[in-house]
């Protein structure tokens, strides 16, 4: 077993990190819109937004390579007038992870809005406020634990996705073989000593990463109620 | 001069109701508005400042902020708005609260000298006290120089000291500024000091309009000393049933008779008067 090829961990995480801010800019909108409306449309937007938690990322990755390949309307778009390939494809990827990972980003965005005092948000707009400024300079800096919430849990959910990036994105080594299926590739072909090592790199990853949420939460709810 | 016809459907908890506000202000007044809860006080000052809809007209100075289907958003009416919860930006510094609403330093530091803020400036709003929040609230409020200071009962969740002192610090800036505003209040004492005129709300409709003392007066008729309190509980001593009433920040006994108990339910608001400086509730004494 010679040296480690870190190449599809950078992959895992340059897929995330962009996952996560296409993601933020398109949910961020939608989320503080989901707080605040009184529509007839919200529980319908809801119910469309959650749809990728109980997909079956088969069933999500079979009509995204569906979607994106030549034969659709849309594959064939980005295809003939951009000429970016989305099947099997790095921009492939990054299309299937927002879509996969987007209800992890609105949801703890909107349980942040919705949790704030009504009254703050209308004195901002009391203030002479629009509705973007006091979505950035109000609503959004009081939501920071929320907020963190939604970017850490985003990216830790690309990083961590299999089936989706599998069927969309296949296993080209630089290109789509991200660290999951980096591991089941070696799972596959009995490379048991690689495979152990890829997982235990993940998990603690992964658990730095929690550990680290979980201890920026608590110094500041600390620091909130100490001095009163 | 604030010129109001407004009306609009309320759901309260006794089913629908109509809010139909017909109302002229003298710029520069301070008008108390008084009534039970669900009458629409809260409602008639969140339709002031836009931030719900009615049917009617506002016209303020002239300027029309509600006309028909036309309706100016709360963000271009000039409303300074006290909430009952304070409601600061919380990631904002008190000096920050104040001028994220105008940038005007000086404004900002005149009205933090007023209300004896100073020290507290750099403070955020989750260190200071329900009282400190209020007037930094109330400091706001005023920091955009606004056409109509609009205040929910903005003291209720102060102790009485505290609400004393608040107290001084509106009336200290409505000298100040001369701002034109409402306030709602349940507290006489409050209303007596503040405001120069009572609007009394009930289902929905004014049912009184006066100046504080005609319409904070509850004596009436031959009764010369007689205060409103709230039935807590009676009980049965031996032969007697007491009374316990509950009158401002003081606890009374009023002996009753049995037919008195059979009409009274604790939780109720009851008169205690005298008569020819007999207590009683009701003229038919027994045994």
């Amino acid at each position: 077993m010679s040296g480690i090829d870190w190449t599809p961990f950078l992959l895992s995480f340059k897929l995330a990190g962009v996952t996560t801010l296409i993601l933020f800019v398109l949910a961020l909108p939608l989320a503080w819109w989901l707080a605040r409306t009184r529509s007839r449309a919200k529980p319908l937007v809801e119910a469309v937004t959650a749809l990728p938690i109980v997909l079956p990322p088969s069933v999500l990755g079979f009509y995204l390579l569906w979607g994106l390949s030549a034969q659709s309307p849309l594959g064939a778009f980005f295809e003939e007038t951009l000429g970016v390939k989305l099947v099997f494809s790095f921009p492939g990827l990054v299309v299937a992870s927002c879509l996969y990972s987007f209800p992890f980003m609105v949801q703890p965005l909107q349980s942040g809005f919705e949790s704030l005092n009504r009254h703050m948000i209308e004195a901002a707009w009391l203030a002479g406020k629009s509705s973007w400024q006091t979505l950035w300079r109000v609503a959004l800096p009081n939501i920071k634990p929320a907020l963190l919430t939604a970017l850490i849990v985003t990216f830790a959910h690309t990083v961590g996705e299999f089936g989706v990036v599998l069927m969309v994105g296949g296993s080209i080594p630089g290109e789509t073989r991200v660290a999951s299926v980096a591991i089941y590739e070696y799972v596959e072909t009995m490379e048991y000593g690689r495979a152990h090592l890829y997982s235990a790199i993940m998990l603690g990853m992964s658990f730095a990463v929690l550990l680290g949420v979980a201890l920026f939460n608590r110094s500041r709810s600390r620091n909130r109620g100490g001095d009163r | 001069m604030i010129e109001i016809s407004l009306r609009k459907e309320l759901l309260g908890s006794g089913g629908t109701m109509e809010l139909a506000v017909e109302l002229r202000i003298e710029s520069g007044s301070f008008v108390a508005i008084a009534g039970e809860s669900g009458s629409g006080k809260t409602t008639l000052l969140r339709i002031l400042a836009g931030l719900e809809r009615a049917e009617g007209r506002i016209v303020v100075d002239g300027a029309p902020w509600m006309e028909g289907r036309r309706s100016l958003p709360p963000r271009k009416r000039r409303i300074g708005f006290v909430f009952q919860d304070y409601a600061l930006f919380e990631n904002m510094t008190v000096r920050e609260n104040l001028l994220f609403v105008r940038p005007d330093r000086a404004l900002a530091e005149r009205l933090m000298a007023l209300c004896s803020l100073e020290a507290l400036a750099e403070r955020y709003p989750a260190t200071l006290s329900g009282g400190q929040q209020q007037r930094v609230a109330l400091c706001r409020a005023l920091m955009g120089e606004p056409k109509l200071l609009l205040m929910d009962e903005p003291l209720s969740a102060l102790d009485p000291a505290m609400r004393r002192r608040l107290q001084e610090d509106i009336a200290r800036l409505h000298r100040e500024f001369g701002t034109t505003t409402l306030m709602v209040s349940h507290d006489p004492a409050e209303i007596y000091r503040l405001a120069d005129r009572v609007l009394t709300l009930e289902q929905g409709r004014i049912v009184g309009d006066a100046a504080p003392l005609e319409s904070l007066l509850e004596t009436a008729g031959s009764q010369k000393f007689s205060f409103r309190g709230e039935l807590l509980e009676i009980v049965r001593r031996d032969v007697l049933h007491v009374a316990v009433v509950a009158i401002g920040q003081q606890i009374v006994e009023v002996v009753l008779d049995r037919r008195e108990v059979e009409r009274l339910q604790p939780g109720e608001t009851v008169l205690v008067s005298t008569k020819a400086f007999a207590p009683v509730l009701s003229p038919e004494p027994s045994r």
